[in-house]
């Protein structure tokens, strides 16, 4: 169990320039944390970090408020699982998930009841003495989850990717089956992914990441509802946050082609490139508003996307159920969903 | 849809079978031609039965004594170039660098020997070892100790074993290297988050995955040291006596020194049959915990 302190931690990988920009964080006991960015964004980096596979070229790791920083992986009692499933292939299941704890002297006896007790919390049991090479993706992943669950002092369990080699039906099963666990067994996990899905349902608190820097820490409703970067409302949704270029004085804002907009808060003077962010879920297409012409819808299943046109830029917005695509189609805005962004960053307003 | 059927098609293994027969058939079926026959020269040849084979296989008569003396002595050095170059290959494999410069440098390097011809070897050898003006048996005696391969059945088999073992270590390096570097790095990295030590990620991570290769080195090594013949005839003519007379070598002076094909013809087909038994019960040991874990 442990508290994760990053202080002034950055990384740079020798080529000039940082892989991690510096930073200040603090990741609370027992949280589920998922990093979430696209491929290099620095998501792995810090879980490396973290995990001590790595040591950060400034600042300090803090674990409880003691510093890790260069702790070799083994003394600081994290476990992590990889993206390609990791056993030791002429070993059984049983010895697989004792390994950690042969290697840290602990006795046969309280050995074999630990590995009793994770092998029954991940649904092993049955296979303990089957040998670990026979078996699926699905199952060496629980195999490897169980070899850090097994120490029951361990302060952190990483995972990197962990369901990248897992079939898509049983893709679920386990992450479902990795949140039940969170619930039953209180120690951080810190679930790397570029899946926005996974991160979402898996973690209480996701860190958005995007060239090396931390954008965003928040729930997947706070990255949802109010995305602290046109990042975030970009990478996060799908369709992503509309973005439109646009200049705002006061409580309204102008866009390109000269269509105004009433803001809910007032803003003061912006400086650089100015954009007004709204997802597709608060911009409804409708008979009144404003106009927009539209290009294509998208049936998306669960609701429909309209593929529409705004001010001369590509805007998605929803169709409503049940209605029919109209001749002259406008755009209704949920106003008190606008942000106002500038150079990137999210404007706070006064209300 | 029927396929259609040629028979024509047979026509185009015969350029396969003309070389099969040329390169493997009509030589073997000749030495089993000789192995039932006796000659008195003169390319006179009489029926003789399995009159050879009994008396090879007979160690009380002249020629079994004579063939398994140096069936031991063969075995003996075959276990012994296995026993030193199989560990000491995985301890030079594993201590090789993994990147930088380094990697190919070592890789030259060890692959030289494996470069030269087996009569350069032996010549190498019989000059470096020898007591008077050799680096290694001068220094040798210089040291105090009495090395002499010519004279001494000891040092010869020190000189032959520890050739081979210079000569083929390379081998099994570079296998268990090549196997080494295709274990992914996330492996390293799970025994380092489960606290394993140096012998623990060797026991449970490299051995393991290097079972394939050196399943081929030890069959490699074995094939190759059980047949060997031009170095330690070079360095030692298979003496002082017959100390370091393998098979190999004994098969040439029956055959040659003698002219006894027949007896030559026999011991060849119970030295192949050897081989091949050796081998094959090695590779279906090995392999078979390997197809039972890929089912």
């Amino acid at each position: 169990m442990a508290r994760i302190g990053f202080e002034r931690l950055a990384h740079g990988y020798g080529t000039g320039g940082y892989a991690l920009k510096p930073m200040d964080m603090v990741w609370e006991d027992a949280g589920a944390y998922a990093l979430l960015g696209p491929s290099g964004c620095g998501k792995t980096t810090l879980l490396n970090i973290v995990s001590g596979l790595l040591r950060p070229s400034e600042g300090r790791v803090v674990f409880d408020g003691a510093e890790v920083t260069d702790l070799p992986p083994e003394r600081r009692n994290v476990a992590q699982v990889f993206q390609f499933p990791v056993v030791y292939d002429t070993m059984t299941v049983r010895e697989n998930l004792a390994f950690p704890l042969r290697n840290r002297g602990v006795p046969a006896k309280a050995a074999n009841a630990r590995v009793e007790h994770v092998a029954a919390l991940l649904g092993l049991t049955a296979m303990l003495d089957r040998r670990a090479r026979n078996l699926g993706a699905d199952d060496k992943q629980k195999i490897s989850l169980g070899r850090g669950l097994v120490r029951d002092d361990v302060a952190v369990i990483l995972f990197d990717e962990p369901l990248t080699v897992i079939d898509p039906h049983l893709k679920w099963e386990l992450r479902s089956r990795l949140k039940e666990l969170h619930r039953q067994v209180p120690v951080t996990m810190i679930y790397v992914t570029h899946d926005q899905t996974e991160a979402l349902t898996f973690a209480d608190r996701v860190v958005v990441m995007s060239e090396g820097e931390v954008v965003q820490v928040g729930t997947p409703e706070a990255l949802f509802d109010r995305p602290a970067h046109t990042f975030v409302g970009h990478f996060i949704g799908s369709p992503g946050m509309n973005l439109l270029p646009c200049a705002v004085a006061g409580r309204e804002a102008v866009l390109e082609g000269g269509a105004r907009i009433a803001l809910p808060r007032a803003y003061p003077a912006l400086a650089g490139k100015v954009e007004l962010g709204i997802r597709p879920e608060f911009a409804t297409l409708a008979r009144e508003g404003l106009p927009v012409s539209l290009r294509r819808v998208e049936d998306l299943g669960r609701r429909r996307i309209a593929r529409v046109e705004l001010a001369g830029r590509p805007f998605a917005a929803t169709l409503p159920e049940g209605m029919p695509v109209p001749a002259e189609p406008c755009l209704a805005l949920d106003l008190a969903r606008l942000h106002v962004y500038a150079d990137g960053r999210l404007a706070e307003g006064e209300a | 849809m029927a396929k259609p059927r040629d028979d024509r098609a047979w026509l185009l293994v015969l350029p396969v079978l003309a070389l099969v027969a040329f390169s493997a058939l009509i030589p073997v079926m000749t030495v089993v031609n000789y192995s039932v026959q006796d000659t008195f020269g003169n390319n006179q040849f009489f029926w003789n039965g399995t009159a050879w084979f009994k008396e090879l296989l007979d160690p009380s008569t002249d020629l079994g004594g004579r063939f398994f003396d140096a069936l031991w002595r063969t075995l003996l050095f075959s276990g012994l170039c296995l026993l030193i170059e199989i560990p000491l290959g995985i301890a030079v494999a594993l201590c090789l660098p993994r990147k930088g410069w380094g990697v190919a440098a070592s890789l030259v390097t060890l692959a030289l020997p494996l470069l030269i011809p087996w009569n350069v070897v032996g010549t190498i050898w019989q000059v470096f070892a020898r007591g008077d003006i050799g680096l290694l048996g001068a220094a040798v005696n210089g040291l105090g100790i009495d090395y002499n391969y010519a004279r001494d059945p000891l040092a010869a088999w020190i000189t032959v074993v520890a050739m081979d073992v210079w000569h083929w270590t390379s081998l099994v390096v570079l296998l268990c290297y090549a196997g080494l570097r295709a274990i992914p790095d996330a492996y390293y990295q799970a025994a380092k988050v489960d606290g394993a030590g140096a012998w623990a990620v060797f026991r449970a991570i490299q051995l393991p995955k290097m079972q394939r290769v050196l399943t081929i080195a030890v069959l490699l090594r074995f094939m190759d040291s059980f047949m060997i013949y031009t170095e330690p005839f070079v360095v030692t003519g298979g003496g002082p006596g017959n100390a370091t007379t393998f098979l190999s070598i004994d098969l040439v002076k029956i055959a040659l020194g003698q002219f006894d094909l027949g007896k030559a013809a026999a011991m060849s087909i119970v030295y192949n049959l050897i081989i091949l038994t050796v081998c094959w019960v090695f590779y279906a040991t090995t392999t078979r915990g390997q197809s039972e874990a890929s089912r």
